[in-house]
């Protein structure tokens, strides 16, 4: 009983686990969605504000247009964009494509790539955008 | 002794009821959240630092206000399950994790709630 017990596979030992991809951009995929759950209160303080008139929903742009909240808004965005391409890389796996280790690792630069590009797009646009609006 | 077979249990027959449920809802509010995730970024351009007039006049869109309210409503759902087996994970206590869940689950239906008053108020209102 006691060596049937010892050969059981255990899990990773997280402290000295050495980080791969794998396990980054896993832990990762929670830790954004989690933000974003959090950042949810954000948008909801927004929509609230214009329900609740003019003054108030200026009060409202005006914090998202602060340093604060631009800060908060562009770790949104970065959050938003990785959950995302990461989220359809998921979908794939449940759909049984991509499983093999090379395939999971080259899927896993292409999320990380594209999540940087298209922040980086998205607030290159809207600056330019800004004063033309 | 187990004396159902694993189709039976998936199927929701088992102690829980849910069988898969949690997680195929949180696979199809996922796939919705894609194409409405990827349309409201397009809009949020023309939103930026806009007034309580340019905003009401985009919300009373429609169709912005149809793709709002779905967005709202998907995105609200899937963040809830998502934080739920969150919580399963790392909250040991069985108190403090049903308690947490619950507060969670209700937080997530007032805000969801609110936000979606709030759309349909700015865009009937005249």
């Amino acid at each position: 009983m006691a060596t049937q017990t010892n050969n059981r596979p255990l899990s990773p030992h997280l402290q000295i686990y050495r980080p791969q991809i794998t396990s980054v951009l896993s832990i990762l995929h929670r830790m954004t969605g989690v933000a974003l759950a959090v950042g949810l209160l954000l948008l909801t303080y927004w929509l609230s504000a214009a329900a609740y008139g003019p003054e108030a929903f200026s009060r409202a742009q005006d914090f998202l247009g602060s340093w604060v909240g631009l800060l908060l808004l562009f770790t949104w965005t970065y959050c938003l964009f990785y959950h995302l391409c990461n989220g359809i890389r998921h979908l794939f796996w449940d759909a049984g494509w991509g499983l093999e280790l090379q395939a999971i690792r080259a899927s896993g630069i292409v999320v990380v790539a594209a999540s940087l590009a298209l922040t980086a797009a998205l607030w290159i646009s809207a600056f330019a955008l800004e004063g033309t609006m | 002794m187990e004396m159902r077979s694993p189709l039976a249990r998936v199927r929701g027959l088992g102690s829980a009821k849910e069988g898969v449920e949690h997680w195929w809802v949180q696979r199809i509010t996922s796939i919705a959240l894609v194409p409405l995730v990827i349309w409201f970024i397009f809009s949020v351009p023309t939103l930026i630092g806009t007034d309580h007039a340019a905003f009401r006049i985009w919300i009373s869109h429609h169709g912005n206000l149809v793709l709002m309210v779905l967005l709202v409503s998907t995105l609200f759902h899937h963040a809830q399950l998502g934080m739920q087996v969150v919580i399963e994970d790392y909250v040991h206590g069985k108190g403090t994790k049903v308690a947490s869940i619950l507060l969670v689950k209700l937080i997530a239906i007032l805000c969801a709630v609110s936000s979606l008053i709030a759309l349909l108020h700015v865009a009937f209102s005249t």
